[in-house]
C-alpha cells in the first residue's frame, strides 16, 4: 500500500516536471534553442498569483493573472531576446536565454527580496484528503493530476488537430521551406513560446499549490529538471516530455522514500548523463541529420 | 574656470570646518567627562575610571540581524548599570569591533578590542568566528562570553580535548535542544513513539537530530521512522508517506522555520497526525506557514519567549521597548543582554576581590565569577558544568489557535 501512495508522490510531482517540460521540448523542437529562462518564468508566474491574491482578489482570478502574465512575458522575452537572434549561432542563442534567466532571478530578487514568501495555497485548492483504506490522497493531488491530463490532451489536439499546429509541425521539420509554403514562420514560432508559457503558468500554480513558497530562485532547479526531462523524453517530442517529466519525477520521489535523499538531485542529473552517452535522442526523440 | 575653483575653495572651507567641529567635540568630552562621576569626593583612594569591556560580533554583512540585536541587548544592559551608578563607582565603557560575520576579521577585531584595553569582551556572535577567536583568547586568558553561538565546539575542542575555561555563554547549546525536545515528548506528551525529518546537509539540523535520538533510546521513546532530506530540498512526500506510514505519537523537525512551512503543508497531504516538535529554528515559524492549522498544537523550545510572564521577562520587555520606539526584543536580545548581565556580575566580583584592574589575575577572577554563576536571567536560570556549558532551562512555546502560546519552561 505504501509503496502505491509512494507512486502517487511520483506522479504529481511528475506531471508537474511534465507540464514544465513541455515547454521546453516544444521551444527546442521549433528553433532549437534549450530555453533556460523557461524555469524562471514560472517563478515570475508564481510571484504573480501570490501578489495578486495577496491583494485581496479573487483566486481565479490570480491563476488568469498568472498564466497571462507568463504568456506574455515569454513573448516579450521572445520578440526582445531571441527574434534578433533568429540568424546568429545556435549558441549565441542559448548564452542569451542563460542571460535572460539569470536576469529574471536578479530583477525578482532586487523588486521583491530573496527571502522566501509563503504562498496562499489554501485559497487555491483547500487542504482536504481522501482516504482509501490506508491510502490518503489530497485534494491538490487530484486537482494536479487532472489539470496536467486535461491541459496535455489539449496540447495534443492542438498540435495535431488544428492549422496551427500543422504550422508549428511544418516549422520544426523545416523552417525554410515552411517559409516558402506560405507559414508566417515568425508568428509560429511567438505562439509556440506563447503555448509553451501557458504551460509553465499552469504548471507554476500546480508546483505552488504543493510546495507553498516562492523566491528568486524557485525556477532554476526546477527548470533544470524539467529540461533533464524534456530530454530523457527526447527533446523536441510532446509525448516524449509527458513520458520524461513522469519518470523523472517517479524516480526523485523514490530515491526520497529509500531514504538515499542525499542522492536525490544528483539521481537527475545522473539520468541526464546516461541518456546523452547511451541514448542522445531519449525515449521517443528523433534521430535529426546534421543539415548542411 | 573660476567659478568651479571658488565652489572647491569654498567646499575644501567647509570640510575643514566641519573637522575642527568634530576635533573640537572629541577634545572637550574627554576631560569632562573624567571627573564627571565626582566619585574623588565620596571616596578619595576609589578608582573612577570607567571599565572597558569589548563587543565582538557582526553589525554589517549577511548576519548582521543577529549581531546588531545581540549589541542591542549588550548596550540596553550597560547603560542601564551605568545609569545605576556602575560597578564599585566605575562606569562600564563598551567598546564595539564590527568583524562581518568573518572569522579573520574577528581574530583582527578581538587583538583591536584587546588592544583598547578591554578586560573582558562579549562576543564572538556567530559559531565560525566565535571558533576562531576562542583559540586566539584561551591562551590569553581573556575573559569572554557569547549571546548566541550554540555549537558545542566553543567552548570545548572534542579533538585535543581541551576545555576553553574562559570562553562563556548565555544562550543553550544545540544538543541540549535535542535532548529537551526528547524528554519533552516522553516526559510531558507521553509519546511512545517517534519519528523525525532533518536537513541531512546542515550541522545544526544534523546535531540536534542526534542528540535527540540518543536520549530517545535512553528514555525508551520508540523512534519509528528517520528520514531526511538534503539542504534546499521543497518535495518531502516520500518521507512524508514513510513516516505516515508508522503513525508516530511525535514528529521532531529540528529544521528552520521556512522549511518547515514546506513540510507542515505536505505533512497534511500525506495525512500525517503526529504532534510536531520543533527547535529554535522555528521562531517566526507562523509568518512562514500559508495556514496556521497546519502547525496547530506544535510545540517548539526557545531560548526565551516574548509570551513568558515572568517577573524578569516582562522588565526586560518594558525595558527593552522604552530605549528602542517600543520594539519587542527578540531571542538575540535576550541572549545579548543576559550575556552582559553575567559579565557584569562576574566583573563586580573581581572589583571587589581587590586585584589590580587589567592584571591577569584581575582576569582570572572574572573567569572564576563567571563560572560560579547560579541565579536567574532574562531567558532563564543560568549555571554552569565542567565544559562550561550553561544549565539553563528553556522556554517551551506551544502554538495554539494559530498563536504562540508560552507553555511554560522546560
Amino acid at each position: 500500500m505504501i509503496v502505491l501512495q509512494q507512486l502517487i508522490n511520483g506522479l504529481q510531482l511528475g506531471s508537474i516536471y511534465s507540464l514544465i517540460a513541455l515547454g521546453y521540448s516544444m521551444v527546442y523542437g521549433i528553433i532549437m534553442l534549450l530555453n533556460f529562462a523557461h524555469g524562471d518564468i514560472i517563478m515570475v508566474g508564481g510571484y504573480i498569483a501570490l501578489l495578486i491574491i495577496g491583494a485581496g482578489i479573487h483566486p481565479a482570478l490570480a491563476i488568469v493573472a498568472a498564466i497571462v502574465g507568463c504568456m506574455v512575458l515569454a513573448c516579450v522575452i521572445e520578440k526582445a531576446a531571441y527574434a534578433p537572434l533568429r540568424k546568429a549561432p545556435r549558441i549565441s542563442l542559448l548564452i542569451t536565454a542563460i542571460g535572460v534567466s539569470f536576469f529574471l532571478e536578479n530583477v525578482a530578487q532586487l523588486l521583491l527580496s530573496a527571502n522566501p514568501r509563503s504562498f496562499p495555497n489554501t485559497a487555491i485548492i483547500p487542504t482536504v484528503s481522501f482516504s482509501l483504506g490506508s491510502l490518503n490522497i489530497s485534494l491538490t493531488t487530484l486537482v494536479t493530476l487532472a489539470v496536467a491530463i486535461v491541459s496535455m490532451a489539449l496540447l495534443t489536439v492542438l498540435v495535431n488537430r488544428t492549422k496551427m499546429g500543422k504550422a508549428m509541425r511544418a516549422v520544426s521539420e523545416d523552417m525554410g521551406a515552411a517559409q516558402l509554403m506560405g507559414i508566417n514562420v515568425n508568428r509560429t514560432i511567438t505562439f509556440t513560446f506563447a503555448i509553451g508559457a501557458i504551460l509553465a503558468g499552469i504548471g507554476a500554480i500546480l508546483y505552488c499549490c504543493k510546495y507553498p513558497q516562492v523566491k528568486p530562485t524557485t525556477g532554476y532547479l526546477l527548470g533544470m529538471k524539467a529540461f533533464v526531462a524534456a530530454v530523457l523524453g527526447g527533446i523536441g517530442s510532446i509525448p516524449g516530455a509527458m513520458l520524461g517529466g513522469l519518470a523523472i519525477g517517479m524516480a526523485e520521489v523514490i530515491v526520497n522514500a529509500l531514504g538515499y535523499t542525499t542522492w536525490a538531485d544528483a539521481v537527475v542529473y545522473v539520468i541526464l548523463i546516461i541518456v546523452l552517452l547511451v541514448k542522445p535522442t531519449g525515449f521517443l526523440g528523433r534521430t535529426m541529420r546534421e543539415k548542411v | 574656470m573660476k567659478k568651479t575653483l571658488a565652489l572647491v575653495l569654498a567646499l575644501v572651507l567647509c570640510l575643514g570646518l566641519l573637522a575642527a567641529c568634530s576635533g573640537n567635540k572629541g577634545g572637550s568630552t574627554a576631560p569632562t567627562a573624567a571627573p564627571a562621576p565626582g566619585g574623588a569626593t565620596e571616596a578619595p583612594t576609589a578608582n573612577t575610571t570607567p571599565i572597558k569591556i569589548g563587543y565582538l560580533g557582526p553589525l554589517t554583512g549577511g548576519v548582521a540581524q543577529y549581531g546588531i540585536a545581540v549589541q542591542n541587548g549588550v548596550k540596553l544592559y550597560v547603560d542601564q548599570l551605568n545609569a545605576a551608578g556602575g560597578i564599585n563607582g566605575r562606569q562600564i565603557d563598551l567598546v564595539s569591533y564590527d568583524e562581518e560575520g568573518d572569522a579573520t576579521k574577528a581574530i583582527t577585531g578581538y587583538n583591536s578590542l584587546l588592544d583598547s584595553g578591554v578586560v573582558a569582551i562579549v562576543g564572538d556572535v556567530t559559531t565560525g568566528p566565535c571558533t576562531a577567536v576562542v583559540a586566539e583568547a584561551y591562551p590569553d586568558g581573556t575573559p569572554m562570553i557569547t549571546a548566541s553561538a550554540t555549537a558545542t565546539s566553543i567552548t570545548y575542542n572534542a579533538d585535543t580535548n581541551t576545555v576553553y575555561t574562559n570562553m562563556f555563554r548565555s544562550c543553550f547549546i544545540d544538543p541540549f535542544q535535542g535532548e529537551t525536545m526528547a524528554r519533552f515528548a516522553y516526559d510531558v506528551l507521553k509519546a511512545k513513539t517517534a519519528a523525525v525529518l532533518y536537513d541531512n546537509g546542515d550541522t545544526y539540523s544534523t546535531g540536534v537530530y542526534e542528540y535527540f535520538v540518543s536520549k530517545a533510546n535512553e528514555l525508551g521513546l520508540e523512534l519509528v521512522a528517520v528520514e531526511s532530506y538534503a539542504s534546499g530540498a521543497v518535495d518531502f512526500s516520500g518521507q512524508l508517506t514513510n513516516i505516515a506510514a508508522k503513525n508516530p505519537d511525535v514528529l521532531f523537525l529540528p529544521i528552520y522555520y521556512n522549511d518547515v512551512a514546506l513540510v507542515a503543508s505536505q505533512a497534511a497531504d500525506a495525512g500525517l497526525k503526529a504532534t510536531m516538535l520543533g527547535v529554535d529554528g522555528w521562531s517566526s515559524v507562523l509568518d512562514a506557514v500559508t495556514d496556521t492549522a497546519l502547525v496547530e498544537g506544535a510545540y517548539y523550545c526557545s531560548g526565551y519567549s516574548a509570551a513568558d510572564t515572568g517577573a524578569l521577562v516582562q522588565k526586560f520587555l518594558s525595558d527593552y521597548a522604552a530605549a528602542y520606539n517600543g520594539a519587542t526584543p527578540n531571542m538575540f536580545d535576550a541572549q545579548g543582554y543576559d550575556a552582559a548581565w553575567i559579565l557584569c556580575d562576574a566583573i563586580a566580583k573581581a572589583e571587589a576581590s581587590g586585584k589590580t584592574y587589567g592584571s591577569d589575575e584581575y582576569k582570572a577572577e572574572i573567569i572564576a565569577a563567571m563560572k560560579a554563576t547560579d541565579s536567574d536571567y532574562v531567558t532563564g536560570h543560568v549555571s554552569y558544568d565542567d565544559h562550561n556549558d550553561p544549565q539553563k532551562t528553556a522556554a517551551i512555546i506551544n502554538i495554539v489557535g494559530g498563536e504562540e502560546k508560552f507553555w511554560g519552561s522546560y
